[in-house]
Formats: structure tokens, C-alpha cells, sequence
């Protein structure tokens, strides 16, 4: 019973910061177009069914990596650390995915998608693993370190892909990945579709979304039902006791960050392995959105595996949802700003709410504490 | 003029769901040490920082000579004369005695200031009184006996008639403390009005002249030392009579479970925060390492327990443990009950349970598969709690953040002790507690040393040292000057072993 009125309670406040990020949206609506202000928030709000069945599999298929790098961001929480580097990851992951789709084709079909994907798991584990190694054995930041690697990422992939037949030199991208290491639909294009006439329109959706609800579930398993779940727990609520019990810290922050960091590369690994039509790794220097938008989608779902496939699908819905607000003469621009607002005022106002918490604790127990004062330490 | 210099009537103040003080009335006397006597959580402290203006009462008033006033803030309270001395310093450690005493109140000419007269007064107060201060040297150089000097010369330096000490000998020796009885009385026969906030029966009956009663908030009585006992005093404290004689037989101790040999640790600055220790502990026996607080009694235990790394040899039964990881010396029976409960003790953000399993949710009887046998986690939970009287709003399943401290040390208690210890190691287990869940944690302890165990007890309290060791080591400087029997020990004898004024040599062998 407990149980669940807690869940309740997480979840009414990520509501209701959501509520507020919709609001901070509305008005930025309303300054660049009044007239229809109203009308875009409510196609903000259909989301994907703006384009029916074909929008919500968009939905999805635009959910999947970022549900990947919320659990990322989400996963390493749990352990105190803050991955910020699940960009950089993201893309070691999506890179040696690629690489593997490209040149390993003399794996047989259904083994080859599958073996891409876990090199790429395993890129982004080693990328994270960097981060936990610096931070247990020399106690540097993590979110140095994590920044640092991200743009080392960035230049290197930018180098690698140039220095190899992996680039397209006219699109100026990596080529596209053999027909075997494209991510299967598995029947997914059956049901989100749209008939033009008697063409079947479908969505971009694939297997990435069940693979990414899967990996979600085994990560509630993990972190709620096994000693190693409660050993990384411990050890992000409170380090020194975890130490006191004996648990090995640095083992428990260098595992969480090479977690972080394969979930992250399954994201990229996801993405990247796309058919000709779908996402390539450009040869430019930005960092994949991806990564920080799985900062927002963890702290809105608490950093809870369930939680984060929802506001996953939420975020996801109100992008797809913005590029539908073009028909209202909105600007891509401001489409984007919009977007980020609800987003990142979403995710701002649940920080806002932890602070008023904490604040509030702190004034209760400093009432405490001068009550008794021989328990201050 | 008004028999009472100070006087708080019907004072009461509210905190979110707790009512701190309620109805609460002190009369103080001019010229008497007035003590005031309550349990941790009675509303001592609470009182005191009324009068002192860092909070507002809801109820009730505050009269000076009879005249009621206001005390919004401390500035108010230093204006009626009030001062006080911290139970934690307030001193700038980088500053001089003089500087310190001075600090908020300098006498300046055009905004040069001007030390010759407040270093004229302060020699003056200081003869006056019997306050033997040296104002030129810097804080962090002297005792803790001559900070708290400094803290008395400072009320002094601004006039205060009416001083407030909070819980002034907690951080004080034997010698030291008697020291401050002596300067409390002189203060008192110069007309100057003192509170003194403890909880220790003896100091009032050696010092105080009234003593006002709190418990739970509440008023109790105000008494006349000279017409009270401390049976009576410890009753109305407690709300029921109290035996804290615990039945304790002697000792028998056996084989040695733990013994160290040279050991050190590595300080602050180049100096050595533990240096070549060496002693032991035997099966069923209480040795309590006794020492001023910061002497590297927490050093000794971390080393010990494997939370820092030490040079020289620990053994546990025999078997060489200091190069172990931590888990594998809980694993061979060093079980720890830390200084710090909330830094190392316990999780605060986990629940009851899951603490109570800390240190055992990876044995075979709490996992499968590394998969957490949840069931076994509640039942052994619930058996704790129940045996261990562990209280708590939801049982098991409480934060164990929202749990009252004391119930939060039964738990660690609990914990380490059913772990069927071969060494226990106990920091300071009674601290801020009250008196039933001290009485309680006592006799623990003692039923782990009747089981044929070793514990190691570390304290500050001199009261629970003699209360509880077979053996006492003192601890200054990070070495064991002494080892007494405690039987024989006296507590001034002891005392001058914690001031290091007396050493023994203990580096023969």
C-alpha cells in the first residue's frame, strides 16, 4: 500500500512539473504567434497522433534512444554519480556499432545486427568504465572527466570515420551499414502505418523500443531485487556506510559507470544502425541531443527504470508533436526552443521541488538539532 | 528591585509537530548558579536560545529586574547582560586570546584600534576572577580548558551579569573541570548570576544552588540542591526511579581476540594521529580506551575496522587481519559500532530493515543468486526489532531517517551485536542518548562480555568508563600513556593521564 501511495507521490510531482513545462511553453506560444498559440499547444499535446498511427510510431521510434540514455543518466544517479557523458558514450557506442554493420558482413544475417549492437554496448561500457576509473581510483570529478570525453568522442569518431571507408564524402557521413546489421522492424511497421492511397506509409519504428522496455525492466530487476543493485544504492545514498559495511566503493562507482555507459552505446548502437533512409553519423561538431536529453528523461522519472520508458514516450511525444506545428506556421526555430522549454522547465521544476524539500528538512532538523544539540557531530 | 535578575514565565515554543517547550517557567536569582537539568530532547537547549533571542517563544515573557523585555535577536540579549558559553567554541582559531576577546566589541580610535585598554581590562578580569589566560597566544595552541576561559572572559569583557554555560564540562578532565567549579563559585560571589545547562547529577550537586527540572518539554519543579539528593534529582529528570548501578559481575577474561602491536597511523601535517600502539584485548573482558575527544581514539577504530589504511600488526584471534578488506574482517567477527551513526552507521534514505541487513543481505541466508531474499530480510527485521525493542512509526518498513536517534542506535546496536561478534568494537554508544536506551545499551555490552566475547569500548564519558571497563587504556596524543585496572583506578588518577600530565612508559617492548 505504502509502496504505491510513494510511487503516487513521485509521480503526481514529474505530472506536475510537466504541467509546469507545458505552461512555460504555452507562453513562449503566445509571444510568437497569438493567434494560434492555442491550437499549437493542443498539437503539441496530440503529439504523434497528429499523424496517426505513423506519429505514434514515430513517437516510439524517437522515445527508444533517449529512453536508453535516461536509464544511462538514471543509472549512474542511483550510484551519486551525474553521467553527463552520455553523449560521448553514445556515440563510441553508435560508431563501433556501425563499424561492425559496415565491414564484420561475413556474419550470418540474424547474428550480425545482434553482434553490432553489443560491440557498441560494449564501446560505450569502456567509455563509461574511463569515467568511473578516474573518479574511484584518482577522485576526479565525474562530471569533468565525462565532459572532457564527450568532445574527445566527438573528434575522434569525426576523425576515425574521415581516415576510413567508413565516409561518404558527398553526404559527408558514415556510409550506410550492411542490410544484416539494420535494427529488424519485427513486425512493428505492420501496425504503425498510414495508407496513402494503397501504399503503406509506415513509421521508422523498429525493434530498438522493445530492446530499450526489455533492457529498462532488466535494470528495475537489477537495481530493486539483487545484492548488487542494493550494494550500488547504498553506496549513492551514502558512501561512508557503505564502506563501513564493507561494500567496495570503488568497484561499486566503476561497475555503475561502465553500466551507464553500455546503456548509453545501445542507444547509439540503436540509432546508427538505421537502414539507407534513416540516421548516419554526421561529420560535424555537435554532440548528439540525445545524451542530454536523457539528463531530462531520467530526472523527470525520478531515475526509475519504469518510470523513465514514460517520460521517455512523453518527451518523445511533444517532439514529434512540435514538428507538427510547422503547419502552423511556427518556425523550426522556435518549434526547437519550445520544445527544450517544456523539457528542461520540466525537468528545472522537479530540481526546484527537491531544493524546496531539502530546505524545508533542513529547517526541521536544525529545529532538531537545537533541541538536542549533543547529537550535532 | 526585583529578587530575580531573569525570569521566563510560561515560555512556550513550537517546532513543526513537536512542541519543544511548553508552559515552561526559570527563575533565575541574582548571585546564584542556577542549574538546569533534562534529558537530551527535554528542551534545555530550546530554553536557552530563547532567553539568548535566536528564537521566539509563542507564549509567555521574559523579565529583566521585573520588567518585561523583548529578546529578538542576541544583540538584545548582550544589551540585558546576558552572555553564554557554547557547548562548541565559538573562537577564530587563528586569532589570539586577546583578539577573540575583543572580536565585535574593539575599542578604535578614527578606525585604528586601539588594544592597550582591552588588553588592560582583560588582564584585569582575569586576576579578578582567577582566570589565568595567556592573551597573546592563538587559539589553536592552547587547551580546551583555556578556550573555555577565553569564552568566560569574553561574557566578562562586555559587562554580562547574567552568564549561561551549556554543558560546559563535557569536553573538560577531571582536573579542568573542578577548575571551572572553582571559577563558576568565585563568578557567583562576585554577584554575577549564572546558568548552567547539564545533565550530569554530580556537577550539580557540587556546584548549583537551585536547579530547575525539565522533561519532554516540560516543566518538572525547581529544588534546592542543598535540601536534594542526586536519587531525586535523576527521578524527576526521569519521570521514574532509576537504578544505574547495572548488575555487572567480574570479569574472566580468557585467550586474547584482539591484539595490536605498533600500531600507527599517518596524521594531519607530518604528525602521527595514532603512533605505536600496542595492547590487547581478551575474550570476555570490557577494555575501554579513555581520552579527551581528538587524542586518535577515531583514528584507532577506523584503523582497526579497515576504514584507513594503518602500519603495524592487527590480529583477530590470531589470524593477522590489517591487511584485510574490510568485509572480509567483519566476515571473521570484528563487528563495529561507530562514533558517527549517521555517517557511517546507517543509511539514512534505506528503511529499516534494509539497515538492520547491511551487514548481511549478501549471505546465503538473505540471497539466492544474488537475487535478495526479501522474505528473509523482514523476518530477520522483525525478530531484531522485537528482541532489540526497536521503535519506530511502520516497523520494518520506516525510513529509518524519520526514527528518534536513540531508536536509530538500537538499531546499529542491534545489528552488531546479533552478528555474534568475536571483537566488538563500541565508539562512544551512548552518546546523546537517553537515559533508558543508555541503561539499555550498557547492559548489552555487558551481555556481549558474559558471552565470552572481547569488546573494545571507546568513550568520553568518564561515568559510563567506570561504569563499564574491566580495563582502562588512556589515549593522549595518539598514544596509550596508561593501562589500569578498574577496580583500582581513580578518576583523578585518570584524569591526569587524559591531560598528559602524567605518562607511563609503555614503549618497552
Amino acid at each position: 500500500m505504502d509502496k504505491v501511495k510513494k510511487a503516487f507521490s513521485g509521480m503526481s510531482a514529474s505530472l506536475l512539473a510537466i504541467v509546469a513545462g507545458l505552461l512555460a511553453g504555452f507562453v513562449i506560444l503566445l509571444i510568437s504567434n497569438p493567434a494560434n498559440a492555442v491550437r499549437g499547444l493542443w498539437t503539441i499535446l496530440l503529439g504523434g497522433w497528429n499523424n496517426g498511427m505513423k506519429g505514434m510510431g514515430q513517437v516510439l521510434y524517437y522515445a527508444t534512444p533517449i529512453i536508453m540514455t535516461g536509464l544511462s543518466v538514471g543509472f549512474a544517479f542511483k550510484t551519486g554519480m551525474f553521467n553527463i557523458g552520455a553523449t560521448g558514450q553514445l556515440m563510441m557506442g553508435g560508431f563501433v556499432s556501425v563499424y561492425v554493420g559496415v565491414t564484420w558482413t561475413f556474419l550470418p544475417g540474424a547474428l550480425h545486427w545482434i553482434v553490432a549492437l553489443m560491440m557498441g554496448a560494449l564501446a560505450g561500457m569502456a567509455w563509461g568504465m574511463i569515467v568511473g576509473l578516474f573518479k574511484a581510483l584518482l577522485n576526479v570529478h565525474e562530471v569533468i572527466t565525462s565532459i572532457m570525453l564527450n568532445y574527445i568522442a566527438l573528434y575522434l569518431i569525426n576523425y576515425l570515420i574521415k581516415i576510413s571507408y567508413l565516409f561518404d564524402s558527398l553526404k559527408n557521413q558514415s556510409v550506410n551499414v550492411a542490410a544484416t546489421a539494420v535494427i529488424p522492424k519485427a513486425g512493428l511497421d505492420q501496425i504503425f502505418f498510414i495508407l496513402k492511397g494503397k501504399y503503406h506509409d509506415a513509421s521508422s519504428v523498429n525493434a530498438g523500443i522493445l530492446i530499450a522496455i526489455g533492457i529498462a525492466l532488466l535494470m528495475y530487476v537489477l537495481l530493486n531485487k539483487t545484492t548488487f543493485g542494493f550494494e550500488l544504492k547504498a553506496v549513492g545514498y551514502n558512501r561512508h556506510a557503505s564502506r563501513y559495511a564493507g561494500i567496495s566503493e570503488n568497484r561499486a562507482i566503476i561497475t555503475s559507470m561502465a553500466i551507464a555507459g553500455g546503456l548509453a552505446g545501445v542507444a547509439g548502437a540503436l540509432m546508427y544502425l538505421a537502414p539507407a533512409s534513416g540516421m548516419h553519423i554526421h561529420v560535424e561538431e555537435v554532440l548528439a541531443a540525445q545524451g542530454f536529453n536523457g539528463i531530462a528523461v531520467a530526472l523527470l522519472g525520478m531515475s526509475s527504470p519504469l518510470g523513465i520508458i514514460f517520460t521517455g514516450l512523453f518527451i518523445a511525444h511533444i517532439t514529434v508533436g512540435g514538428a507538427y506545428l510547422q503547419s502552423l506556421r511556427y518556425m523550426k526555430e522556435i518549434i526547437e526552443v519550445i520544445i527544450g522549454l517544456i523539457i528542461y522547465f520540466s525537468a528545472f521544476s522537479l530540481l526546484v521541488r527537491d531544493m524546496i524539500l531539502r530546505a524545508n528538512k533542513k529547517r526541521r532538523l536544525k529545529a532538531e538539532a537545537q533541541m538536542k544539540p549533543e547529537e550535532e557531530s | 528591585m526585583s529578587e530575580y535578575i531573569i525570569e521566563m514565565l510560561g515560555i512556550t515554543k513550537d517546532f513543526p509537530g513537536i512542541r519543544a517547550n511548553d508552559n515552561i517557567t526559570l527563575q533565575l536569582r541574582r548571585g546564584e548558579i542556577h542549574a538546569l537539568l533534562g534529558e537530551n530532547g527535554a528542551g534545555k537547549s530550546t530554553l536557552m536560545s530563547i532567553l539568548f533571542g535566536l528564537y521566539q517563544a509563542e507564549k509567555g515573557q521574559i523579565r529583566k529586574d521585573g520588567k518585561q523585555v523583548q529578546v529578538n535577536n542576541p544583540n538584545d540579549a548582550n544589551a540585558l547582560g546576558i552572555g553564554m558559553v557554547h557547548q562548541h567554541f565559538k573562537l577564530v582559531h587563528n586569532f589570539t586570546v586577546l583578539e577573540n576577546i575583543v572580536l565585535g566589541v574593539e575599542t578604535t580610535s578614527h578606525g585604528v584600534l586601539k588594544m592597550d585598554q582591552a588588553r588592560e581590562k582583560v588582564m584585569s578580569l582575569s586576576k579578578r576572577y582567577g582566570l589565568l589566560i595567556d592573551p597573546d597566544a592563538l587559539i589553536e595552541d592552547i587547551t580546551v580548558g583555556m578556550q573555555q576561559r577565553v569564552e568566560i572572559l569574553k561574557m566578562l569583557y562586555r559587562d554580562n551579569e547574567i552568564l549561561i554555560f551549556d554543558e560546559p564540562t563535557a569536553v573538560l578532565t577531571p582536573q579542568e573541570i573542578e577548575e571551572l567549579m572553582r571559577i563558576m563559585r568565585g563568578l557567583a560571589q562576585e554577584g554575577k548570576s549564572l546558568l548552567f545547562i547539564t545533565h550530569k547529577l554530580a556537577e550539580i550537586m557540587a556546584v548549583a544552588d537551585r536547579c530547575t527540572v525539565l522533561r519532554k518539554g516540560r516543566y518538572v519543579g525547581t529544588v534546592d540542591v542543598q535540601d536534594s539528593s542526586p536519587a531525586q534529582l535523576a527521578e524527576m529528570m526521569v519521570g521514574r526511579k532509576v537504578d544505574f548501578n547495572i548488575n555487572k559481575q567480574p570479569a574472566t577474561p580468557g585467550a586474547p581476540a584482539l591484539e595490536v602491536r605498533k600500531l600507527t597511523v599517518d596524521g594531519r601535517g607530518g604528525k602521527k594521529a595514532v603512533d605505536r600502539v600496542s595492547f590487547t584485548v581478551r575474550k570476555g573482558e570490557i577494555v575501554c580506551v579513555a581520552g579527551i575527544d581528538g587524542n586518535g581514539q577515531s583514528e584507532l577504530v577506523y584503523a582497526l575496522t579497515g576504514l584507513i589504511p594503518s602500519q603495524g600488526d592487527i590480529l583477530l584471534n590470531g589470524q593477522p587481519i590489517e591487511k584485510l578488506h574490510i568485509r572480509r574482517r567483519n566476515d571473521l567477527g570484528l563487528s563495529h559500532i561507530p562514533e558517527d551513526r549517521h555517517k557511517h552507521g546507517l543509511v539514512l534514505d534505506y528503511d529499516l530493515q534494509q539497515n538492520l541487513s547491511l551487514k548481511r543481505y549478501y549471505t546465503g541466508q538473505m540471497q539466492r543468486h544474488g537475487f535478495i531474499r526479501f522474505d528473509a530480510v523482514r523476518e530477520y527485521a522483525r525478530k531484531l526489532i522485537a528482541q532489540y525493542d526497536i521503535r519506530s512509526g511502520q516497523g520494518e518498513d520506516t525510513p529509518v531517517r524519520s526514527m528518534s536517534g536513540g531508536n536509530q542506535q538500537k538499531a546499529i546496536v542491534a545489528r552488531e551485536i546479533d552478528i555474534a561478534p568475536e571483537v566488538l568494537i563500541a565508539v562512544q554508544p551512548t552518546r546523546g542518548l537517553d537515559v533508558g536506551a543508555m541503561l539499555y545499551i550498557h547492559e548489552q555490552l555487558v551481555r556481549v562480555r558474559d558471552e565470552g566475547k572481547a569488546v573494545l569500548l571507546i568513550s568520553l564519558e568518564l561515568d559510563e568508563v567506570f561504569q563499564l571497563a574491566d580495563r582502562i587504556l588512556v589515549i593522549y596524543e595518539g598514544r596509550m600513556v596508561a593501562e589500569m585496572d578498574a577496580k583500582t583506578a581513580t578518576p583523578q588518577e585518570l584524569g591526569l593521564y587524559m591531560a598528559g600530565s602524567k605518562k607511563e612508559d609503555r614503549h618497552r617492548g
